[in-house]
């Protein structure tokens, strides 16, 4: 009982990490109908960047804000630079641009960082915390996880809801040639998601590396369950990425806990192939016009 | 002349020059020789399924695994002669890529590209969950000696690289064939629009999952063929990197074009080995000089797809139809610029840029 309690807890932590990927594939995904391949590469070099000013600095704190900042820039920088472009043109082009910034940020990192795996620190201690002498199996770090996740996601919901900026966002993402003609700028509001997209990835990398190690690749196994977390709420509904990242941290969690560790990635295959074969817009989506 | 005996003519004048190549060169040549047909195998799939098709693979470096672990296990339990094993390495890939193609079919683009990226991050770890059949992290050792009529000198790395070379122009010629043909049509149809190939009467989902086992089956032969040419079959060697090397080479190559993926092959083999050599010349760790062909792969993937969209290929046809005149430059720059139009070129879509004679 106490094994269940600590595997669901556990899910849950990672669950998040999950969640804050798929969220951030979700606003670009909304935005521009376009998967960012890149997500985990940015995410990867954000926590670089975090790792070696937490190394100047001394201060975790200090490491873990320019992460987000940078994470910001990244976003923006890689929509303005290659993304737009794209524009137009057939989705297979937007897709293998954003795999090759994915390759692009990996062979840089190992240029500027080399590929050894490092450890990340944590901002708060990762000693497992108890409740009446039983092990819950979940650190303070871990609450602070998910409390992050949680506190960002509800901001953006806050954001996109009440804000005439959100507003902006959501009337560019339902149509953008209305919006457009209502004197929306699309094309600066799409840059803004990706700025938002690259801050929430960075978010997640900087939460899960203590977990993981930090090495060029790290990234690639989040990323591909972020994504799945995504496909499963589906990638129009980021209230779906948080309930899909959850699910699906949990299931991999049990997996892992009472199966074998190396099964996961497998069961998330399964998962992913089962929901896109029974709902292929995802467990959340509205519904949607079909193609043939 | 017809098609056929051209390539057929092609593919031999090919063998020729690679098997007095192999002579001619050290044994580490050969072993690229070998690398360069064994990539060429597998991103001549990818690049019909990709190109052709339309549909989009990140995981056909886990159809390499499937054949190459099939290729090991068979060599290494029952000792069978390699042709055998390598039509089985072929078949068991075929039926994995109809098992993947029919879940693929119903989905697009960017959930394609995902879903297939899932894929192969997690087959591999197939091997680590189950180390009694598969040696998990360590692998599989491949045991393979040259055939007796050879003679007891004849080099490995040769006789490695003279069956690499010969799989990968048989692939080549069945692929250009396959191509050409009303299933090559029905793919571009597709491709080019769900919605008109549907109406016309084409079964669009069983045109796109047999791409995919066609797509599977270069892979898995490819796969097979990287376990005789390495000796060794490890989950290291088919992580996501590999199926993102063999899309890279489709895409610098010109995607759709099976010349092309000889270029892209020669380039993702080639350019790496010589940047290392290089950049250790230059006193560059060998860190910095193994991730500069990734840079290099990152850019030239987002700028091919941005201003150079059918790679050297097609840029390969626009200087020869530049070359022989203006009357042979088609509208578009993408039409062969060789005169043999094929017979079936008449009956083809309407769409410009499809007829592909020389590939």
């Amino acid at each position: 009982m106490v094994e269940f309690l600590q595997f669901t807890l556990n899910g849950v932590v990672f669950g998040m990490i999950y969640a804050a990927i798929a969220l951030s594939l979700v606003l670009i995904w909304r935005g521009t109908r376009l998967l960012n391949f890149a997500q985990g590469g940015m995410a990867m070099l954000t926590t670089y960047i975090a790792i070696e000013v937490i190394y100047k600095t001394h201060s975790y704190w200090a490491g873990f804000v320019i992460a987000l900042v940078a994470g910001l820039i990244l976003g923006a920088a890689s929509e303005l630079t290659v993304v737009r472009p794209t524009t137009g043109k057939p989705e297979l082009n937007a897709v293998i641009v954003t795999i090759g910034l994915l390759i692009f940020f990996e062979g840089l990192a190992g240029i500027l960082f080399g590929g050894q795996f490092r450890s990340f620190p944590a901002g708060f201690s990762i000693t497992g915390l108890k409740v009446g002498g039983t092990p819950l199996g979940v650190s303070r770090f871990d609450v602070f996880t998910v409390a992050a996740v949680l506190l960002t996601t509800l901001i953006l919901a806050v954001v996109f809801r009440y804000t005439t900026a959100g507003l902006r966002m959501r009337a560019a993402a339902f149509n953008a040639t209305i919006a457009r003609l209502s004197g929306i700028r699309v094309a600066r509001v799409l840059t803004v998601g990706w700025a938002l997209a690259g801050l929430l990835g960075a978010l997640a990398g900087v939460l899960v590396t203590p977990s993981t190690f930090l090495y060029p690749n790290s990234m690639d196994a989040i990323f591909v369950l972020g994504f799945t977390a995504a496909v499963i709420g589906g990638l129009d509904s980021p209230a779906g990425a948080v309930i899909g990242g959850l699910l699906l941290g949990i299931a991999l969690s049990y997996v892992g806990g009472y199966l074998n560790s190396d099964l996961t990635s497998l069961v998330a295959l399964g998962i992913l192939v089962a929901v896109l074969m029974i709902r292929p817009n995802g467990l959340f989506a509205g519904a949607r016009m079909r193609r043939v | 002349m017809r098609t056929l005996p051209r390539r057929l003519g092609a593919a031999i004048i090919v063998a020729a020059i690679v098997a007095f190549l192999s002579i001619k060169l050290n044994a580490f040549r050969d072993f690229q020789i070998a690398e360069i047909a064994v990539d060429v195998t597998a991103v001549a799939g990818l690049t019909v399924l990709t190109g052709l098709s339309g549909q989009i693979s990140l995981g056909n470096g886990a159809f390499m695994a499937i054949g190459a672990y099939v290729t090991a296990l068979l060599l290494l339990h029952l000792s069978w002669p390699f042709y055998l094993v390598l039509v089985i390495a072929g078949a068991a890939t075929a039926v994995a890529g109809g098992v993947v193609g029919i879940a693929a079919a119903r989905l697009h683009g960017p959930y394609l590209a995902g879903a297939t990226l899932l894929l192969g991050v997690a087959l591999p770890s197939l091997a680590l969950a189950y180390p009694g059949t598969f040696g998990g992290d360590q692998g599989l050792n491949v045991v393979i000696t040259t055939p007796a009529f050879l003679g007891a000198n004849f080099p490995l790395t040769r006789w490695q690289a003279w069956v690499s070379t010969a799989v990968a122009l048989v692939v080549l010629v069945l692929l250009a064939n396959l191509g050409q043909g009303r299933i090559g049509r029905n793919w571009r149809a597709v491709r080019d629009d769900e919605v008109a190939a549907a109406l016309d009467g084409i079964n669009v989902a069983a045109a796109r999952v047999r791409a995919f086992v066609v797509s599977a089956t270069c892979a898995g032969l490819a796969g097979a063929l990287l376990a005789i040419v390495t000796g060794l079959v490890a989950p290291g060697a088919f992580t996501i990197t590999l199926s993102i090397a063999l899309l890279t080479a489709a895409v610098i190559g010109g995607l759709g074009s099976l010349l092309g993926a000889l270029w892209g092959s020669l380039v993702i083999v080639l350019v790496p080995t010589y940047v290392t050599d290089v950049s250790t010349s230059h006193g560059l760790s060998t860190t910095v000089g193994a991730n500069i062909p990734i840079v290099a792969y990152g850019v030239v993937l987002i700028l091919v797809m941005l201003v150079f969209p059918q790679g050297i290929q097609g840029g390969l046809r626009r200087l020869i139809a530049a070359f022989l005149g203006p009357d042979q430059k088609s509208r578009t720059g993408r039409t062969a610029p060789t005169p043999h139009v094929t017979p079936s070129a008449d009956q083809e879509p309407a769409s410009q840029h499809e007829k592909e004679g020389t590939s």
